[in-house]
């Protein structure tokens, strides 16, 4: 399946992507109505230290520990592979917050959990933060196992 | 065809048809399951009676879940006997259902120790099951002062969710903390000033001695001459704590019973090596009633959490059907939350401790060996996974920048090609 892959060498820190994700999600139609003068809550997060940034969202991994662990039967894994969240089942708990390696889950506004879902279901179609990466560090394709 | 029987419907049953399913898409499914319902997200018991989750909402995998997987459920009855010999079990129905792999995922029981007079205490629930949440609904009214014997998890999430539709709560426990079994005295502490705040008394390192039935108290609440069944624990300090509504939340046993009776290895829980295997061929064992092996400890435990319920019944359900699941990365770890205060903990409290606090928030990291062995986090838990994964992947710390994980649970805290695996490749 196509994921979300990260190249730390070009990402610039400039967290376009957190606000092209929040406003992908917002269901807003425009940009400054949907994001302007308040907390944004993206589905991807640059993280990073000492000169060395990079966006991180979910890995959708093969064996995902939070879908194993959510007590409230929320996360899924659909038929495409993609792991999603019935974010109406969500008791905010916390518990895929506590296994997921790679802290890609966090509280949307509501206090229900978030995550990227790869824009597939919302008016962006493929992911936001992709498309606009002004440095292509992030890419949205398929690739095999990297060891 | 393959004939599967699983005793039990909670979650580890569940991952356990998910985990058959995954291997085996022809063989017979059986689930005995003592519970009438569906299988259900058990922790959101007290969810539900807070009003913040629904019956539909708590179903856990859609009504659907067993025709989609072609599993015959029998509602409303258990396993009295595993035939090893026969290779069948018997149902309470008198019914004898053959298998070629059984799996047992019978949970526990309610732990009630002797306390006088407890048997005179009309109104008093266990809060275990959906039915238990259910009872104690019909029981309690906005009058209600409500008991409860134990300020483990299951007593706090209890209290929690009754909370605004009682009058008053009290909490007993012989531990001199809440949540003794994960919690250490500071962090136990913060929690308890939080459930305070919020009207909940304590009784702490103190149990009852005697419950007693407070004469001549007649309710209006309930109509004309209904009794209303006040009472009073006495309590062992002294103390006294009047009450109508009881819930016992002291413990839990691992329904172990089946493999006892028929030798198989059994502890405080039924013994299972990491691919669920009991002791007995054909065998197999997972959630709160098997102990498997605790990666921090390196020793079997019962884990009666979630996570492992399903981890280790998707785990039987694959090596039932032929192919090959390991869980062996099991390990203790809670997330939970009380009025917006979320404590987090994972592993064991042993080694050198890291720690770092605020008024409002804890932060105690456990190394030992160069690994991190646990962690416990109070209102610091973002990104907490990433400390859970050093721990199960037994990380050694020398390898990632330890000192930035520190601060924070953080993958910049790893070096650049892990890096590169982690969001360069498929994981």
């Amino acid at each position: 399946m196509k994921r979300v892959y990260v190249n730390e060498q070009w990402c610039l820190g400039c967290h376009l992507c957190e606000y092209n994700c929040a406003f992908a999600n917002s269901g807003k139609k425009y940009m400054a109505t949907a994001l302007a003068g308040k907390p944004i809550y993206p589905r991807v997060h640059v993280e990073g230290h000492d000169n060395i940034s990079y966006a991180v969202s979910c890995r959708h991994c093969k064996d995902p520990l939070c879908v194993k662990s959510c007590i409230a039967g929320a996360l899924y894994r659909g038929e495409d592979g993609v792991i999603r969240i019935h974010r109406e089942r969500c008791v905010s708990c916390y518990t895929c917050v506590l296994v997921c390696p790679y802290g890609a889950l966090l509280p949307g506004e509501d206090g229900a959990m978030q995550k990227c879902e790869l824009c597939l279901s919302n008016s962006s179609g493929e992911p936001a933060c992709v498309k606009g990466c002004p440095n292509r560090a992030i890419v949205y394709e398929e690739r095999g196992e990297r060891l | 065809m393959k004939r599967y029987v699983i005793i039990g419907n909670g979650v580890a049953a569940a991952g356990c048809i998910e985990g058959i399913r995954s291997t085996d898409t022809e063989g017979e499914i059986t689930v005995i399951s003592a519970e009438k319902h569906e299988v259900y997200c058990r922790p959101l018991i007290s969810y539900y009676l807070e009003g913040k989750t629904d019956l539909t909402r708590m179903n856990y995998r859609g009504e659907d879940f067993y025709t989609k997987n072609e599993v015959r459920v029998i509602y409303g009855e258990s396993a009295t006997a595993i035939n090893p010999d026969e290779h069948t079990v018997t149902v309470s129905d008198g019914s004898v259902l053959p298998y070629d792999a059984v799996c047992v995922a019978a949970g526990s029981s309610p732990f009630v120790p002797p306390m006088e007079g407890l048997d005179t205490v009309e109104k008093k629930f266990s809060f275990l099951t959906l039915d238990d949440a259910l009872a104690l609904e019909q029981a309690i009214t906005p009058e209600s002062r409500v008991l409860i014997v134990g300020a483990g998890l299951i007593g706090l999430k209890c209290a929690e969710g009754i909370q605004e539709r009682v009058a008053s709560i009290t909490v007993c426990d012989l531990a001199n903390r809440v949540l003794s079994s994960i919690l250490d005295d500071e962090c136990a502490a913060l929690m308890q000033r939080k459930l305070e705040e919020h009207g909940i008394s304590f009784l702490l390192g103190d149990s009852v001695a005697k419950f007693e039935r407070v004469a001549g108290v007649e309710s209006s609440a309930e109509g004309e001459g209904a009794f209303s069944g006040s009472y009073v624990a006495h309590m062992k300090s002294g103390a006294e704590a009047p009450f109508d509504v009881l819930v016992l939340a002291v413990g839990v046993r691992a329904n172990i019973g089946l493999v006892k009776a028929i030798g198989g290895n059994v502890n405080r829980g039924i013994v299972v090596d990491d691919r669920m295997a009991t002791s007995i061929p054909g065998i197999y064992a997972a959630g709160d009633c098997a102990e498997g092996f605790d990666v921090t400890i390196g020793a079997n435990r019962v884990l009666a959490i979630f996570p492992n319920a399903y981890m280790q019944g998707h785990a039987s359900g694959v090596n039932m059907a032929g192919g090959e699941e390991l869980f062996d990365c099991g390990m203790p770890m809670n997330s939970i939350g009380f009025f917006g205060l979320h404590a987090m903990t994972a592993g064991a409290y042993e080694g050198e401790c890291y720690e770092e606090t605020t008024p409002e928030s804890i932060k105690r990291l456990y190394v030992k060996d160069d690994l991190l062995k646990g962690f416990l986090l109070i209102g610091c838990h973002e990104r907490a996974g990433i400390y859970t994964s050093l721990i199960r992947n037994r990380t050694p710390l020398s390898e990632i920048d330890f000192e930035l994980m520190k601060q924070g649970a953080t993958t910049a805290a790893f070096s650049s090609e892990n890096r590169r695996k982690k969001f360069g490749g498929v994981v």
